[in-house]
């Protein structure tokens, strides 16, 4: 509303914002400005300090010290409420939905409306009007009165984005909205970041697909180790927007090398799951990457949970090294060999209150304990050695995992049945959330664990990693594995017709 | 990836599934409660007179006040632990302002709730500002606190002889309705316990408020960072809880036309209890206004119908005990039921 100092168009200025945590310097003197109407693009590797910087921004965090103007003015934000206030509208990386409530009271929660004349008396009518419309524009089919916890991760991160359009914020932040959407919701997401940019708003976004830089973004920002780097218009080659975000140039996307498969590791015959899972055989051998693909809700998560003993199944049979195992709980499946990467790390994967090395000693305390103790000494420096070779950024082992960047987590997991020495390594979207570098680095490192005689199984919708890291490819829809592809059938084209059920094969 | 086996055609269907399920599970408690009283009624001819229901209601009446106001924390994810010694000490004051200062009766019961409001306002700050680690060990503190000053302020002896007045007709009255034969007598202090209801029942469904109290259970973090005054919620949890507490001891005075410090002991026990019955989780966000009086009427019945039957107190315990963990087991049950599908 007030324009004054400073170019007319700038909506935001952050400048000399520094933060520090015990032991970590998270951002130093870093600057942004964002003008209204364009989508500012917040590229970084893991634990540059985007998060911490729009957590600022939110106040959620205070900074040490800096400043932020909107409008041209100086504001101070001390509290969520006063960004809130002040037109700023938050999605953090980690979700922020209450689960016990429904999609609209999500949605409004912090500024329901009200029955005029009754104050403090909620406008259910009006609430649940206002949400549909939203949801409608979002092209979302859900019920407003549906309770978010029953909602798919998906579904969620889609309700934290209606919330944050349904504010008519100036500014709206969206840390790493897509890393849990399908293609479809993320052209609806775009579309809803073009009538943002429409409206005068300032977008941030932060993402590590770097591919859709080009297409949402106007002005890339880059942050490293907790500095500012540049600030280049979104254009600029992706090539070159990894040399500023890594400080070096990545040779080899997928470092892919060819491993002449061994015998068979782990062969699943007929598992069923009613609902879930349909007569779902496959084996996959020493050496070999066994990629799967599918869309969302395909079921290919519920069939590595299940392989991995974390959900009940109907029938088959399991066996590793060609023996039948019984695998009624996770327990049995690291007996046997196997381990799992989940899907969501935050939940499943790490102690979030337990320090990084214990993280890792986790699903092997044999290693590193005699008789049920455990040797402190022993699970530092195993846990000293991953954060060495998987460049995890963090100041000491002894960290809480909690305090990690989101992709420094993922690393954690890895290490941690890197360190089970798995026969048998299920990775469910290994590089959702981590950013180039270490993508490169964690395909490196299948590559080493198949050169070293360990089967792996991959579930990914990143489909060029499908392409550049799998030997074989199995397509799963409905609960079904549809297809099996092999050397030159290994094709977008092909994945994604047996993806679909061949009918409506329409480039995605 | 979605956790959802399919993607489902978005119909009604799950959304339908889901309601009825609910349903079912708010009628199952109910279903207890009227398979109770059915039993009692069946196993005893006095039990469904009109004079046992005005029994029940009047030895159940405390309880079911202090259950709201226990509600209210354990939605968002709290407990306190204080509410039976608020009771004493509020009941003390009442009885003192009374009987000593020789005040009307409504001031006593001013002094009543502005006691329980102060010492839940207490409550909250220690939580909030002093950041103790958990609510379980302020109130607790505010439990011996209170207590001891009861025993204190009234050198362990009881107050009796409260004359007439408000306090009087809210504890001990009742209206006549109807004539002659067909004429039922309720007591006031039901009409109290339902008001209190229905306000709370407005209050937690309709208003900003209410709907932040279960945002701030649900999901702290999310409901701080939505801009919910987290703190403020908590502080007024405890404050509602407190003030209950002098209500209840306002009823309870009435009631018995005393005061005595040892008033309320053990009180807190039934309030979480009858709030647990009626499907309150621990983990706060979940809970409601019917269900906690419900599981407050489960409990007055039992112990009810268990006296007509003139079951041993010490094995009244023991049942009310096994009604607890059954109560919690079919809601765990419901949780499961509600997650394979
Ligand atoms: N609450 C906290 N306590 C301690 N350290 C923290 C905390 N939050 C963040 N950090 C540290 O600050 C640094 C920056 O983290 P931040 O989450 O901002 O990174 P990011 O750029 O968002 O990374 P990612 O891409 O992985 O999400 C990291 O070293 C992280 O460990
Ligand atoms: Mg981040």
């Amino acid at each position: 509303m007030t324009t004054t100092a400073g170019p007319a168009d700038v909506l935001l200025r952050m400048s000399g914002i520094t933060k520090r945590f015990p032991g970590v310097v998270a951002l130093d003197d870093v600057r942004l400005e964002v003008r209204a109407g364009e989508v500012h693009v917040l590229l970084g590797e893991n634990g540059a300090g985007k998060s911490t910087l729009m957590k600022i921004l939110g106040g959620a965090y205070h900074a040490d010290a800096g400043m932020i103007e909107l409008k041209g003015r100086e504001v101070k934000i001390t509290s969520p409420r006063d960004a809130l206030d002040l037109g700023i509208a938050v999605i953090y990386q980690e979700f922020n939905l209450v689960a016990q409530l429904s999609v609209m009271e999500n949605v409004f929660m912090g500024r329901e409306p009200r029955i005029p004349g009754r104050p403090g008396v909620i406008d259910w009518a009006r609430m649940r009007r206002e949400t549909a419309a939203i949801l409608k524009e979002l092209d979302l089919p859900i019920d407003p009165a549906r309770q978010v916890g029953k909602l798919g991760v998906a579904q969620q991160q889609m309700v934290e984005i209606a919330r944050s359009v349904s504010a008519s914020a100036d500014v709206v932040v969206m840390d790493e909205p897509t890393s849990a959407l399908t293609d479809h919701e993320i052209i609806q997401l775009f579309r809803v970041v073009k009538q943002l940019q429409a409206r005068g708003a300032g977008v941030i976004y932060i993402s590590h697909r770097l591919e859709e830089v080009p297409q949402v973004g106007s002005t890339v920002t880059v942050l490293r180790d907790g500095r500012y780097v540049d600030t280049v218009p979104a254009s600029t080659p992706i090539p070159d927007l990894i040399r500023l975000m890594v400080g070096r140039d990545l040779t080899k996307q997928y470092p892919k090398e060819l491993v002449e498969p061994g015998a068979e590791v782990l062969r699943v015959e007929h598992l069923e799951r009613r609902g879930v899972l349909r007569d779902a055989s496959f084996s996959v051998r020493a050496g070999e990457i066994l990629g799967i693909a599918g869309l969302v809700g395909a079921g290919r998560t519920e069939l590595v949970r299940a392989i991995f003993g974390a959900d009940h199944l109907d029938s088959g049979r399991i066996f590793v090294d060609g023996k039948q195992v019984a695998v009624h709980h996770p327990v049995d499946a690291i007996r046997a060999g196997i381990g799992l990467l989940p899907e969501d790390r935050k939940t499943q994967g790490l102690v979030l209150l337990l320090s990084i090395a214990e993280n890792i000693s986790m699903a092997s305390p044999g290693d590193v304990s005699r008789r049920g103790f455990l040797d402190m000494r022993k699970v530092a420096a195993r846990a000293r050695g991953f954060v060495e070779s998987l460049r995890i950024r963090t100041p000491s082992v002894h960290r809480l995992a909690r305090s990690l960047s989101g992709g420094t987590q993922q690393k954690v997991v890895l290490a941690k049945w890197l360190a089970s020495r798995s026969r048998v390594l299920i990775f469910d979207e290994p590089t959702r959330g981590i950013d180039v570098g270490a993508k490169v680095e964690v395909y490196q490192l299948m590559t080493t664990l198949v050169q070293q005689g360990a089967a792996i199984v991959m579930v990914s919708s990143e489909l060029p990693e499908v392409l550049g890291m799998s030997d074989r490819v199995l397509v799963m829809r409905g609960g079904s594995i549809v297809a099996e592809l092999a050397g030159d059938e290994i094709n977008q084209e092909r994945i994604l017709a047996a993806a679909m059920g061949q009918e409506h094969v329409v480039a995605a | 990836m979605s956790s959802q086996p399919e993607p489902v055609a978005v119909a009604p269907g799950p959304e339908e599934r889901r309601n009825w399920t609910e349903i079912a599970f708010q009628l199952g408690a109910l279903l207890g409660l009227i398979l109770l009283v059915a039993i009692f009624a069946l196993s005893s001819p006095s039990f469904l007179t009109t004079g046992n229901l005005a029994g029940i209601a009047r030895q159940t009446s405390v309880n079911a006040l202090l259950a709201l106001g226990m509600l209210v924390v354990i939605l968002t994810g709290g407990i306190d632990l204080s509410v039976g010694a608020v009771l004493a000490l509020a009941m003390v004051v009442l009885a003192m302002v009374i009987t000593k200062a020789g005040l009307d009766q409504s001031i006593g019961m001013v002094a009543a709730l502005a006691v329980g409001a102060a010492l839940g306002v207490g409550n909250g700050l220690l939580l909030t500002r002093l950041h103790l680690p958990h609510p379980f060990i302020s109130t607790l503190g505010m439990m011996n606190i209170a207590r001891g000053a009861a025993l204190v302020i009234t050198g362990g002896a009881s107050i009796s002889a409260l004359g007439g007045g408000i306090v009087k007709f809210i504890g001990n009255d009742e209206i006549l309705l109807g004539s002659g034969d067909g004429a039922v007598s309720i007591p006031i202090m039901l009409f109290v316990v339902v008001l209190a209801y229905v306000a709370f029942y407005f209050f937690l469904n309709r208003t900003v408020v209410g709907r932040h109290i279960y945002a701030t259970g649900g999901n702290p973090e999310a409901a701080r960072l939505s801009g919910v005054p987290v703190d403020r919620i908590l502080v007024l949890v405890y404050t509602i809880s407190g003030l209950m507490a002098g209500l209840a001891a306002v009823v309870l005075a009435g009631r018995t036309d005393s005061g005595y410090p040892n008033a309320g002991l053990g009180f807190e026990l039934d309030a979480i209890s009858a709030c647990i019955i009626g499907g309150t989780s621990f983990f706060g966000g979940v809970g409601t206004v019917s269900g906690t009086l419900i599981g407050a009427l489960i409990m007055g019945v039992l112990r009810n119908g268990l006296n007509i039957m003139s079951v041993d107190t010490n094995w009244q315990t023991v049942v009310i005990g096994s009604v607890i963990i059954a109560a919690v087991y079919v809601d765990v049950l419901r949780r499961r039921a509600g997650q394979s599908r």
